[in-house]
């Protein structure tokens, strides 16, 4: 399969899918289009039905209702089994065969996915295991587990990943690494689908947000699209000579959202859509301002926006 | 891709001692009964080597299942509560070839140790006490037999073992497994046999009686397929005028290996983790 023929295609979809452990819905009515190349981030809180999304995904568990397509087969029926060579997973809390040494553990699944020994060399050594590699994994801190974990889901060049939490317990010089890694594997074409807590780390590179909240999705688009989605108001920060602030904020003041006033600052907040009208009133000031900060929402915010308000 | 399992299988069995401790035990077993069982045969011609085989394929009914049990109970529970399971199901194996992999690991796990612990345990019998060859056809299928009871259980075990949620349960399910098909089920029909004196229990139910227990199967077939051991062992042309015959006897054991492996693999495919 080529490239350009599956170009138009959805690597993966998920139609009206919901999943219920005895009577209780842990996926509901889920809507999920991926095409090849993008990079999508799955947040939302512990028992949001992240994991479960994965699962489905990789047909590790079945849908209640709703159809689930990964390359254009249904995953829980072993359809997909070739294709399984070029997918990477790393679970959530990952788990080994405790008795093996980290060597052996990768030289297994490499095996499995026919890919060479070299590699696992390789592998290991770039998340810096080549030491620990002759050691029983048993013995290993999570933080090595995580890193086996990664070297495992990167065998064999993987065209498809699925990665649950990948940097829970990760040092951020290696966390660094990981996303290198993952940003190297997208240039090649590479899909993932990442859920995560740590939005800052992952929104960078995302291609599309999925905000999920007990097993709803509740957003989904680029990062810009959900900060319009939010509708939460930019902050202006302006600084004035000082002892004017406060004929300044009574000069801009009319209808506008005016927060703390001090001795030479103005902090006021609006909505983007007024934001270009208020910059040119402060502009309009002239000698009056020394200097302007312009600051948009945070993802923090617009998560929490989306968490708490998004519902009411 | 089912040989890699398979191996996976068998150097976990190197690494964790079963092998070792499988030879160790069948390997002392053989040699402690045949010295035992050469003392009493006296003057009577008949072999060593088949003498043996009544003692050991007696003991054997108990031995090698509780090994198996031993081996197979964790094969599924255990890599399902760990979570090793659910990454292996994301690489392109089958849930079929999982099953068949550590299947075909495990019984040569118990073919390694019962090849070197009972044949080495003849081997040594031959060179060192002095007793002929004769009679090694016996102690060579007794052998091949107790790999196929072991087999049984292995996929008992897995049943068991894909049926249950936790290990202690599989743990505890397999030893009522073992008391159930090696200690219970003959205690009962030898009751019943003691107390129903032939009017219910007629030789054709009898037959199948024997047939549907998988130990059952395995003695009567070890005692009676050589006539050397049958004579010794006193039961003589019992087995043919029971109708059991050797081909009967193996197909029972078979299907005791096949429809357990089948049930589980069901049960696995529809499992979700």
């Amino acid at each position: 399969m080529t490239n350009s023929n599956i170009a138009n295609h959805n690597i993966i979809s998920l139609n009206r899918v919901s999943k219920h452990y005895g009577g209780e819905a842990v996926v509901s009515d889920v809507d999920i289009n991926i095409q090849p190349g993008e990079c999508v981030v799955l947040v939302g809180p512990n028992g949001a039905g992240k994991t479960t999304l994965m699962k489905l995904m990789l047909g590790l568990t079945r849908p209640t209702a709703g159809k689930v397509r990964v390359l254009g087969a249904d995953p829980a029926y072993g359809t997909a089994l070739e294709q399984h060579k070029t997918l990477g997973y790393l679970p959530e809390s990952v788990a080994f065969y405790e008795a093996m040494n980290g060597r052996e553990v990768l030289a297994f699944y490499a095996r499995l996915k026919g890919v060479s020994n070299r590699q696992c060399d390789y592998l290991l050594d770039m998340v810096g295991l080549a030491d620990a590699a002759r050691r029983r994994v048993g013995g290993y801190s999570k933080g090595m587990r995580q890193r086996l974990g990664l070297a495992q889901a990167m065998l064999g060049n993987p065209q498809l990943l699925f990665l649950d939490e990948p940097t829970s317990g990760l040092d951020p010089g290696l966390r660094h690494q990981f996303y290198q890694i993952i940003d190297s594997l997208h240039k090649d074409g590479a899909t993932s689908v990442i859920s995560s807590h740590a939005l800052n780390e992952v929104e960078a590179r995302a291609s599309r947000i999925i905000i999920m909240k007990a097993g709803v999705m509740i957003a989904s688009g680029t990062l810009d699209e959900l900060f319009l989605q939010a509708a939460l108001p930019v902050r202006l920060e302006v600084s004035v000579i000082p002892g004017e602030a406060a004929s300044v904020a009574e000069r801009l003041g009319s209808g506008i959202n005016i927060g703390e006033v001090n001795h030479s600052t103005v902090k006021l907040s609006c909505f983007n859509g007024d934001k270009m009208p208020m910059i040119r009133r402060i502009v309009e000031l002239g000698e009056l301002v020394n200097d302007l900060k312009i600051m948009p929402p945070r993802l923090d915010e617009v998560y929490d926006h989306f968490m708490n308000g998004g519902l009411s | 891709m089912l040989w890699i399992l398979t191996m996976k299988e068998l150097q976990d069995g190197l690494r964790n001692r079963w092998i070792a401790a499988g030879i160790i035990v069948l390997g002392i077993l053989a040699l402690v009964l045949s010295v035992l069982g050469s003392a009493p045969t006296g003057s009577v011609r008949v072999s060593e080597l088949d003498i043996s085989v009544i003692s050991l394929a007696s003991l054997s009914v108990y031995l090698i299942p509780l090994i198996a049990l031993m081996l197979s109970f964790d094969a599924m529970v255990g890599e399902l509560e760990r979570g090793t399971m659910m990454l292996l199901l994301t690489y392109p194996v089958t849930r079929w070839q999982v099953i068949m992999g550590k299947f075909m690991g495990h019984v040569l796990i118990l073919f390694i140790a019962i090849l070197v612990g009972y044949g080495g345990a003849a081997v040594a019998m031959v060179l060192f006490t002095g007793s002929g060859t004769e009679g090694w056809q016996a102690y060579a299928v007794m052998m091949a037999s107790s790999l196929m009871l072991g087999s049984v259980f292995i996929a008992l075990g897995y049943l068991v073992s894909v049926l249950v949620k936790e290990r202690a349960t599989a743990a505890g399910a397999a030893i009522g497994l073992w008391l159930v098909f090696v200690v219970f089920y003959d205690l009962l029909l030898f009751g019943a046999l003691m107390m129903d004196t032939g009017q219910v229990i007629g030789q054709q139910l009898f037959s199948i009686l024997m047939l549907v227990s998988p130990t059952d199967s395995y003695r009567i077939f070890n005692l009676s397929l050589f006539e050397g051991v049958s004579e010794a062992a006193g039961i003589a042309g019992v087995a043919s005028e029971a109708g059991l015959s050797a081909p009967l006897l193996i197909s029972a054991m078979m299907l005791w290996v096949i429809v357990p492996l089948v049930a589980t693999l069901l049960v696995f495919q529809r499992r979700e983790l």
